[in-house]
């Protein structure tokens, strides 16, 4: 098949390292309120009622957004495979204990309502929170240890390996800059959620959603800035430091990489996306202000732009970089070295196309159904099979 | 066996994925059960129907929610276990596993919450049409994982790229229309029919045994045995397309089930019996059928199948082939992305097919290059997989298989000519089959995998060194950990999927008077005098 030729990898590559993104964005904005919601359902709901009414504002929908992360872990499986192959064995114990917290959530959402004692509920209300909060708080991690770049390298034959002994590398996982940023998507994953409980329900809950979200979203946008202030003054960025090869073999070692200067650089380069950081702190004071005086579909799709916003913010200020080695710079992972080949990348495009805009069609048309209040009525009819 | 990284990441993906397929049967096959009940409930719109289609669907939401669960981690332990094998074959593996996501995951996921929140928020015929879409991705989602899986089976429409260290994708059709694939597909999708039939029906008979909730459990049967009966004519005819697969590109695991050691004259014989002895390589006790072997395998009285010991010697030749590609390839590295020696090339070129083989000396040396005579032997005699757990596990899934014709087609007959007049003996032993679907399918898979052993991806990539640069104590852990939870979600969804099936149907619903009049005669009743179809006794 020489079809694939009609767009070239360098092409190709830029298209996937957006569409990376856009899965990366379409989980955190959907399935982001499921965990907001799970790690507010303590604190919104005093009642059994009140904590049914959260958990059904997501009922229906908590499984076709979690796709959208198990999507994301397949795309860049195909996509990006040495990212796949260094990411997820390099912060093992992270993956397991992010796995462990988003397999709590759906049996808790499922089996909560299955028998009728204050016990049990309880136990799976915490396994919610645990389900919302733990993924939420290590996505942030994670992003931020991919900013300061992980200790890894690569074999001549291309194993990935990460440095260090079991414990060293989890905890040391958990460094200052990257526990801010996971500050920062708790909070923002937070608001969200109380977005879409101020959105889904009336009264006590989203009294106390609103509440708690403004706090968030401000807490989230402090974060953020300070991150930017950070990275600005005391983080190394990462410079590729021979010829470019954008067509080039997915080979990282065929690169030289080195360590030093800015990220900031990027926007000395790029001025344009400045637009990024600007809607995600933006994004957050609106949402803070809307959720404040009561808006309900404008504070949802402000605290959707703040996640589009800081997303953006971290991809296009590292771009061409994927995933750097701060202990062997040549083995960073960009745009450039770490992609399938060109026929699957052109493959996996043609099937996106098809496919993605057919997603986000019937998920509106879901979404359209199911639009509205939940209620103490619609939660104890016997005609539904609430949760 | 010692146990290291191989055999901890071995034992994590076996476990995780043995417990995935606890789930997944069901779904496949429960799904379209529920959805045929449905649409049988908007073509007549009699209450019994909608009764059926709510009660079958509430279990099928306890059992679909830890297949989802448990599928979570399926998605993401190749790159956390298996790094190495991610790298080296995401091209062409990561494909099917991210379109599975895009074109099935999203749409059964996004309509199961509608399919148990939609009741009244749209109409009828809206609503059998969610519940069929259900139905369709679960199934679609089969497809692109067998894909992947077939791919790992019999690897088409890839080579290997040296300055990338990777196989990549040469032709996508290849990989979608490999045969191995498609017989594989409807095998395990039938599989997951004939289970969902057998539990089906077991449950009914569970009712009718108590005289409880006649209407549905005979009307459940009746659906039941008739999806079943095809289903398990289909598993056993797929299941011998997949043997003649087998038999044509993993010729070693067709050996390994057959215990056959010697190539025997064709049409080979079929070994019913046999203990087989890794040690001496002979059986003990055969007991064989003249002929069988060779009309399965080659489909032909005349063509030869290949013993154990013909496949060892022809793979140490591959071994020998593949030094020379590996010589070539660690030359071609050395010019890390410059234009290496064309001679080289072109030697790499004619041998890399066979490069994998020469991976199998990793096992014994760093530097296969400088293998001795005894390590090749050694590591062409690792291509043999253990010999008796596949014959034994192959032959008691086929036993199975046979066993579940019959019940399906004795419950059809019983449901289409017999008035739904079932004997009691028939309805125990329906109780009691309910697990004989799970044991066949595991060790389907048991042998469909431990048969590839010693490789992930046949002849390609070897099992050892496909793994993550991983601490033995970290996959320990994780291993325990998963074991752990699994088996508290495992025991919470069993509590409650009993706790369902004791309590019943949410409430019973009788004929209408004229509709009973009409078919009293076809609906004669034996499981007692009292029994009146339209009754549903007190417990």
């Amino acid at each position: 098949m020489i079809l694939h030729e009609l767009i070239s990898l360098d092409v190709l590559r830029v298209i996937w390292w957006i569409l990376l993104g856009v899965l990366l964005i379409g989980f955190a904005v959907t399935d982001g309120f499921d965990m907001g919601v799970g790690a507010l359902i303590p604190f919104v709901g005093k009642t059994d009622m009140e904590r049914r009414i959260a958990i059904n504002t997501v009922g229906p929908v908590w499984e076709g957004n979690q796709v959208w992360f198990i999507l994301g872990g397949g795309a860049i499986f195909a996509a990006w495979p040495p990212l796949y192959a260094m990411s997820f064995s390099g912060f093992y114990l992270a993956m397991f204990a992010v796995l462990a917290a988003l397999i709590l959530r759906p049996v808790g959402f499922k089996y909560r309502s299955k028998r009728d004692s204050a016990t049990w509920r309880n136990a799976w209300d915490w396994a919610l929170f645990v389900g919302g909060a733990v993924p939420a708080l290590l996505f942030g991690v994670a992003v931020g240890n991919v900013i300061l770049g992980a200790p890894f390298h690569l074999t001549p034959d291309q194993l990935p390996v990460y440095e260090g002994s079991a414990a060293a590398k989890f905890f040391g996982l958990l460094r200052p800059f990257a526990l801010l940023a996971g500050v920062v998507s708790l909070s923002m994953l937070i608001a969200h959620g109380a977005a879409w409980l101020n959105l889904k329900t009336e009264g006590p809950v989203q009294q106390r959603a609103r509440t708690i979200g403004a706090v968030a979203a401000v807490v989230a946008a402090a974060a953020y800035a300070l991150a930017g202030v950070w990275l600005a003054m005391g983080i190394d960025g990462y410079t590729i430091t021979s010829e470019v090869a954008a067509n080039g073999p997915s080979n990282p070692l065929f690169s030289d990489v080195a360590k030093g200067g800015s990220w900031m650089a990027a926007y000395g380069a790029r001025p344009w996306i400045i637009i990024a950081p600007v809607l995600g702190i933006g994004g957050m004071l609106m949402a803070a202000l809307g959720l404040k005086s009561g808006k309900e579909i404008s504070t949802i799709l402000w605290s959707g732009i703040s996640i589009v916003g800081v997303i953006s913010s971290v991809g296009l200020t590292m771009f061409p970089f994927i995933l750097p080695s701060n202990t062997n710079p040549n083995s960073s992972l960009t745009v450039w070295d770490a992609s399938s080949s060109h026929q699957t990348l052109f493959v996996m495009l043609v099937v996106s196309v098809i496919f993605v805009p057919l997603i986000l069609a019937y998920t509106s048309w879901v979404y359209k159904v199911l639009w509205g209040k939940v209620t103490e009525e619609e939660v104890t009819s016997p005609a539904n099979s609430t949760y | 066996m010692e146990f290291g990284i191989v055999e901890l990441s071995r034992l994590q993906f076996a476990m995780t994925a043995m417990y995935h397929f606890l789930f997944v049967p069901l779904t496949l096959g429960l799904s379209i059960i529920v959805a045929i009940m449905e649409t049988v409930y908007v073509m007549t719109n009699r209450p019994i129907w909608r009764q059926m289609t709510k009660f079958w669907a509430t279990l099928f939401g306890i059992n679909f929610v830890l297949g989802v669960a448990t599928g979570i981690t399926m998605e993401f332990q190749f790159g956390m276990n298996w790094s190495y094998y991610s790298h080296y074959v995401g091209d062409i593996f990561g494909a099917p596993l991210a379109i599975e996501g895009l074109m099935a995951f999203f749409m059964e996921a996004t309509f199961v919450g509608l399919m148990f929140f939609g009741w009244d928020k749209m109409s009828k015929p809206a609503h059998a049409v969610v519940t069929w879409l259900v139905a369709i991705g679960s199934n679609f989602s089969a497809l692109w994982i067998l894909i992947a899986n077939g791919w790992m089976q019999h690897p088409v429409g890839a080579e290997f790229n040296p300055l990338t260290m990777r196989m990549e994708m040469t032709s996508f059709f290849e990989v979608l229309f490999n045969t191995v694939a498609q017989a594989k597909f409807v095998h395990t999708v039938s599989a997951g029919y004939v289970t969902a039939s057998v539990f089906v029906i077991g449950v009914s008979a569970w009712y009718l045994l108590r005289s409880r909730h006649i209407e549905l459990a005979r009307r459940s049967i009746a659906v039941a045995s008739a999806f079943g009966l095809a289903s398990a004519l289909s598993v056993v005819t797929l299941g011998d397309e997949s043997g003649y697969d087998v038999s044509g590109n993993q010729q070693m695991k067709m050996a390994a089930i057959e215990a056959m050691w010697e190539t025997k004259e064709a049409p080979a014989s079929f070994n019913l019996f046999a203990i087989p002895d890794m040690e001496a390589r002979e059986n003990h006790y055969e007991i064989e059928i003249p002929w069988v072997m060779g009309l399965i395998g080659t489909r032909s009285l005349t063509e030869e199948i290949p013993g154990i010991k013909d496949l060892v010697a022809q793979n140490e030749a591959k071994i020998r082939d593949g030094l020379i590609a590996y010589d070539a390839l660690m030359q071609i590295r050395e010019a890390r992305g410059q234009t290496p020696d064309e001679a080289v090339v072109a030697q790499f070129e004619d041998h890399s097919q066979n490069l994998g083989y020469a991976f199998l000396l990793r096992k014994y040396t760093d530097d296969p290059l400088t293998a001795t005579e005894e390590q090749i032997v050694a590591a062409s005699w690792d291509t043999v997989p253990p010999v008796w757990p596949l014959f034994w596990s192959f032959r008691i899934m086929v036993a199975l298989g046979f066993g579940f014709i019959g019940t399906m087609a004795y419950f059809f007959w019983r449901a289409s000519f017999k008035g739904m007049d079932f004997p009691r003996p028939a309805l125990r032993l329906a109780v009691w089959m309910i697990p004989a679907p799970w044991l066949a399918a595991e060790l389907g898979w048991f042998t469909a995998e431990f048969g590839r052993q010693p490789w992930t991806v046949d002849g390609v990539l070897p099992t050892a060194m496909s793994v993550s640069a991983l601490g033995a104590g970290e996959v320990l852990l994780t291993l325990v950990g998963f074991v752990l939870f699994y088996s508290v979600l495992f025991i919470i969804e069993m509590g409650l999927m009993l706790k369902y099936i004791k309590k019943g149907p949410y409430m019973d619903v009788p004929e209408t008077d004229s509709w009973m009049a009409d078919h009293a005669e076809r609906l004669k009743c034996s499981t007692g005098a009292n029994a009146s179809p339209t009754a549903t006794p007190a417990e």
